[in-house]
């Protein structure tokens, strides 16, 4: 991803996002609107990226919402940012910098991206064939790291 | 046959997904096949399964005469006036292929070709090579404001005596209906050649080529009951006849030496290499299971729904609907308030529903409705009154959770 323009450092580290905090509430969602209520609510704590990011350069391509990926590696860690115009997959964006934001490339790597979408209760939004992007989203992650 | 015997014969239909039954309003994307189609197939593949028009052996034989029979139930199907006419192809696309291919050395610089503004990419798209190749210039019909073809702005483009002129017969988005026939009779007044593509109609309505009076017209067999990779392109023979071959190879040919290839006649001409002979021996059995279906009813119902899908949309409120008229075919294509597409869709599909949601391969139309994408809800004969039920209870939920 070669981007002509990049958010601030500071923008990235401001992000804050623990899949720690974020699991639990997945667990005690006791039915799909509740997860997906959830998942929109998390969608809310990604910042909105400026028009002047939203370039096609930072465009992740599968999907069938607009969703744009910027990245930067602070001491030894990875930082993302990241917007969508539809709101579950902005949500579930934020469910994936949130297992990935801050972390070092070794534990990127090794990270099971389906297995943590399988705990959250959201089995089959992380394939390949579906036009929400994640998968590619979840690809480009890996690939940066 | 009841409606319960009908549906019945779709085994794809009797699953739950996420605890819910299957709701599937995505036929103008692909149909369900009845079980008779995959019998068909699979009957085939047991029994018969060799090349067809090659060998002497009775296996070939017999795969020869259920492939070309197929052909001839094609021809009475669509009413065209020779067997010869019917050619298998791999589907709308590659018919639309071929025409546009085919037609290369006729077309000249500054040529005019019309398309329809609401087609699907495969519509657009190889007119537009076409015209790289030649320097013809392709021109969109506008639509009126409540999306159907602007028949004004339609004559007035007629005026520059268009060499082509390629329609929808149903909008593959937004499901309206054009009035072929009238539309065909002035273009051809105007000089034009013509291609009706009929991929969101054929499963719906009785099409009578011949009374269409358009030159080409195209379809795919998976929009109508039948398997996926195998389509249709009609042609008048004449017009046919003149066609350069897209695919060139084996079958197609009537001698070949190092110096030269003789080409064979239609319809063998247009169709090189081994066919998908399991899916045209599906197909027959598809147009089987149409032809058995009484279809002054089966128009009617699915008329109905159509009609009552509109009504409960509009009901529900906080509803966008994109040419949503009476006489639509088959589809609706509708936004929930400012929500995008695809939210609705991810939380329809939690909920069992198979909608579209998306561009609709119609990128052109949706920039026409100044909108990023819209969600489909298509129809098939063995779609219920609960199915539309189902679906606006889960819309209702969705709502719910969105706004």
């Amino acid at each position: 991803m070669s981007q002509a323009a990049q958010p601030a450092t500071e923008a990235f580290l401001a992000l804050k996002l623990d899949s720690s905090e974020i699991l639990p509430l997945f667990e005690n969602a006791n039915n799909w609107q509740e997860r997906y209520r959830q998942i929109m609510l998390l969608g809310k704590t990604l910042p909105k990226l400026g028009e002047e990011f939203r370039i096609e350069q930072a465009q992740v391509r599968g999907c069938e919402s607009n969703a744009w990926l910027y990245h930067q590696k602070i001491d030894n860690k990875h930082y993302f940012l990241a917007d969508s115009d539809a709101r579950i997959v902005k949500g579930l964006v934020a469910l994936l910098l949130a297992a990935c934001h801050g972390k070092s490339s070794e534990e990127i790597a090794n990270f099971d991206i389906e297995g943590y979408f399988d705990q959250l209760g959201l089995t089959g939004q992380l394939s390949p064939s579906r036009t929400n992007g994640l998968f590619a989203l979840a690809k480009a992650i890996k690939a940066s790291a | 046959m009841d409606f319960t015997q009908l549906r019945a014969q779709f085994p794809t239909l009797e699953q739950t997904l996420e605890g819910y039954p299957l709701c599937y309003l995505d036929t103008a994307a692909t149909s369900q096949k009845p079980k008779r189609v995959l019998d068909a197939m699979v009957q085939y593949y047991e029994k018969d399964n060799a090349n067809v028009h090659r060998a002497a052996h009775q296996l070939s034989s017999r795969a020869t005469s259920q492939y070309e029979a197929v052909r001839d139930t094609l021809r009475r199907f669509i009413n065209a006036e020779r067997r010869e006419e019917v050619i298998f192809t791999h589907g709308t696309t590659e018919a639309i292929n071929m025409v546009a291919y085919g037609l290369t050395t006729q077309i000249k610089k500054g040529d005019l070709i019309l398309i329809d503004t609401a087609a699907h990419h495969a519509n657009i798209v190889p007119w537009q090579q076409l015209a790289q190749r030649t320097g013809a210039i392709v021109k969109p019909i506008p639509l009126t404001e409540d999306c159907r073809l602007d028949e004004t702005a339609y004559d007035t483009l007629l005026r520059d005596k268009p060499a082509i002129v390629a329609l929808s017969h149903v909008s593959n988005a937004l499901g309206t209906l054009n009035p072929v026939s009238s539309l065909i009779a002035r273009a051809k007044q105007a000089g034009a050649l013509t291609l009706v593509d009929g991929a969101q109609a054929i499963a719906h309505l009785a099409v009578d080529v011949r009374s269409i009076d358009c030159d080409f017209y195209v379809f795919s067999a998976h929009k109508m009951y039948g398997p996926t990779g195998l389509g249709v392109l009609y042609g008048r023979y004449e017009i046919l006849d003149t066609l350069a071959p897209l695919i060139s190879g084996g079958e197609m040919i009537k001698s070949v030496s190092f110096e030269a290839t003789e080409f064979n006649i239609l319809p063998n001409r247009l169709e090189a290499g081994t066919p998908p002979i399991a899916e045209v021996i599906g197909l027959g059995e598809a147009i089987a299971f149409i032809d058995e279906l009484p279809s002054v009813e089966t128009a009617r119902q699915e008329s109905e729904l159509i009609c009552y899908l509109q009504s409960q949309l509009e009901q529900l409120g906080d509803i966008t609907l994109y040419g949503a008229h009476k006489d639509n075919i088959g589809a609706v294509a509708f936004n929930l308030a400012g929500e995008h597409h695809q939210d609705v869709g991810i939380l329809l599909d939690q909920q069992g529903i198979a909608v579209r949601c998306g561009h609709h391969c119609a990128m052109p139309l949706m920039q026409s409705l100044q909108i990023k994408g819209c969600c489909r809800a298509s129809v098939g004969v063995y779609t219920s009154k609960d199915d539309i039920d189902n679906f606006i209870t889960a819309l209702t939920s969705v709502k719910e959770l969105l706004l």
